[in-house]
């Protein structure tokens, strides 16, 4: 095996901006900080024509690899904004799970043991990776604007606008907009700008991430030990990523030194330790940290949302972090995009607030349990993890009770406003609410339902019964739906190739589900009827029916 | 409660054990020889054992109430749901 080249931080230039000069400027959106996060929001806006302007304080991407696991409903949510195969195929996909007690394998698992979805359930990339990506297409895309070295200093709001003070190497200036999405990280200065705090729980552990270049056999999948014996009584995980990088994260306990342990002299042994002394790598990045589970009590506040970090914090085991945040900002950009133009009302935005609060406490309840079982609190969470570890080698009821971290899953939106509960009857996962699952097809738009999709609503019809008229007046609408029909000789339908389209929606002919622009299931029926459709879509937009 | 619970088991109050001595000898037996942390580590395995074998979840939360109450006085305090 030979070694890859290192990834370049690239440099994006600071330009001065025109306000500096008297030049004012109103936007409809602007976004606080160039992550993930924040360039997913600015991508999706700017793919639907809205002028989005990109604040950042730094000039490239993250310096060390940091947020690395991006699970299936990223790399779908990445497909529609034009960036998923990059990311994908730069990617080092995996889905087995191994989960070691000491030096035995005590449990395994695989993520995704169904076939027949476009991505896998996660692929490894440095986080560098993903930005850059990010950063290349949002620069591609003219409604957007991206202003290196601009940090915002202030910020006010009245009802109607929001107003930030930015701070550049050329002086401070101030821009308006309608609506500001704070990406800005798990610190968020704009948060503690408008005095908003996040409750929840600090956990009294640290935890070194060392990131090493190191040409090695071992497959890729996640290694999970408990109590190994090159670390005893700390828990150890290992992930592979491109470029022959691999990330190892050590349990290190509250009592560490932080500044003491990012030192090589303290790193080096702990990772020969585990490689064997003869082991050859090269250290790329190391940090040490403590987590907290804990959110902002609303996500919303009057021209201010939140999304990310800024928003929501989790302990990193279930990698729920970077892949919960760009889920938020799939459910917040068509959203704004239809407040901004008028078509659906500010309160559309609330549910941006209910609808991400309901999956920040889903990621929160999963991670804090991971933690409770990874660092356990007290000596008798401690017996009980011992227990479960020492059953789990004998018995297949205890592989479920471990706890290494539940990885990244869409939380299902049951009890959205947006959905129109169901009144015909199905089987299967697909509740309004749920994220739509792939399945393989031929179409015109691709081998996948979800190129079908795209960021509108779409009607999916199976088997016709949807006609040319009703397909036309539903696409004409102010809130315009595309009718995709399954089945059938309609130009542009698509084929059921395996049959998993049918199988994973219930569906049978006449059967209709509605998907909304982030491609979430909002209703169904087992018979098409126009003024249905019309009044889900209405719901789905929070606008008032009479 | 329990009439909320129509449908569901309830957990088991009355004697269920056919010969409560012989399972109490067995119970202490299997102690037998051991330092007080390995007991302590067989009694949670036992737990977990039975907890599996038993399934039912408001059967299980309702031996958790009975077993704290008993010591406490006081219930296990309200989880988020």
């Amino acid at each position: 095996m030979t070694a890859t080249a290192a990834f370049t931080h690239p440099v994006y230039p600071y330009r001065r901006p025109p306000e500096l000069d008297g030049t004012a400027r109103h936007c409809g959106v602007m976004v606080v900080g160039a992550g993930p996060v924040g360039l997913t929001a600015a991508i999706d806006l700017a793919q639907r024509g809205i002028p989005v302007l990109v604040l950042d304080d730094d000039d490239t991407v993250s310096a060390g690899s940091r947020a690395i696991c991006y699970a299936k409903r990223t790399l779908e949510i990445l497909d529609r904004l034009g960036c998923g195969e990059a990311v994908a195929s730069k990617g080092v996909g995996w889905s087995v799970g191994k989960v070691y007690h000491g030096d035995r394998l005590a449990y395994q698992f695989d993520l995704l043991p169904e076939a027949g979805h476009r991505r896998p359930a996660f692929v490894n990339l440095q986080q560098y990776y993903l930005e850059a990506c990010l950063v290349q297409r949002a620069q591609v895309l003219a409604p957007a604007e991206l202003r290196w070295r601009h940090r915002v200093v202030g910020v006010t709001q009245t009802a109607d606008r929001a107003v930030v003070r930015v701070a550049t190497p050329d002086g401070e200036y101030d821009l308006s907009c309608d609506w500001l999405v704070v990406c800005d990280g798990a610190r968020s200065p704009v948060r503690h700008m408008l005095q908003l705090d996040t409750e929840g729980q600090v956990f009294h552990d640290r935890f070194l991430i060392a990131d090493i270049r190191m040409s090695s056999d071992f497959p890729a999948e996640r290694r999970f030990w408990f109590d190994p014996p090159f670390h005893p009584n700390q828990s150890v995980l290992l992930h592979r990523q491109p470029d022959d990088v691999w990330r190892v994260d050590f349990q290190l306990g509250w009592d560490a030194d932080p500044d003491e342990e990012k030192k090589p002299e303290r790193i080096l042994p702990r990772l020969h330790a585990m490689l064997g002394p003869d082991a050859s790598f090269e250290l790329e990045w190391a940090s040490v940290y403590t987590f907290q589970c804990r959110r902002m009590q609303k996500f919303r506040a009057g021209r201010v949302l939140f999304a990310g970090d800024a928003a929501h914090l989790v302990s990193p085991f279930g990698a729920r972090g970077a892949n919960s945040g760009v889920q938020d900002a799939d459910n917040l950009a068509w959203k704004l995009d239809l407040v901004l133009r008028g078509l659906a009302p500010a309160r559309l935005l609330d549910t941006y607030d209910t609808e991400r609060v309901v999956a920040a406490d889903d990621n929160i309840r999963n991670s804090t349990r991971s933690t409770d079982f990874i660092t356990p609190k007290s000596a008798v969470s401690r017996l009980f993890r011992d227990a479960v570890l020492g059953l789990a080698r004998e018995f297949p009821f205890a592989r479920r009770l471990v706890n290494s971290g539940r990885l990244s899953v869409p939380t299902v939106l049951l009890d959205s406003p947006l959905n129109t509960p169901d009144h015909d009857s199905f089987a299967g996962a697909m509740v309004p609410g749920t994220p739509a699952a792939d399945a393989p097809v031929t179409g015109p738009r691709g081998a996948w339902l979800l190129d079908h999709l795209g960021g509108g609503f779409v009607l999916l019809v199976m088997g016709g019964g949807v006609g040319h008229d009703d397909a036309s007046a539903l696409a004409g609408d102010a809130i315009p739906c595309q009718v995709v029909q399954v089945g059938g000789s309609a130009a542009g339908a698509l084929a059921d190739i395996a049959g998993l389209l049918t199988a994973r929606y219930d569906a049978a002919p006449g059967t209709c589900y509605l998907f909304r622009p982030d491609q979430h299931v909002c209703a169904r029926w087992r018979a098409f009827a126009l003024p249905q459709v019309r009044a889900a879509i209405a719901t789905a937009c929070a606008i008032e029916q009479v | 409660m329990n009439e909320q619970r129509k449908g569901t088991t309830v957990l088991i109050t009355d004697a269920n054990i056919a010969a409560p001595d012989d399972f109490y000898e067995a119970l202490l037996h299997m102690h037998g020889d051991l330092t007080e942390a390995q007991s302590a580590l067989v009694n949670a395995r036992l737990i977990l054992l039975l907890a599996n074998h038993i399934g039912d979840m408001a059967v299980l939360r309702d031996a958790m109430q009975a077993a704290r109450a008993g010591v406490t006085g006081m219930p296990v305090e309200a989880r988020h749901a």
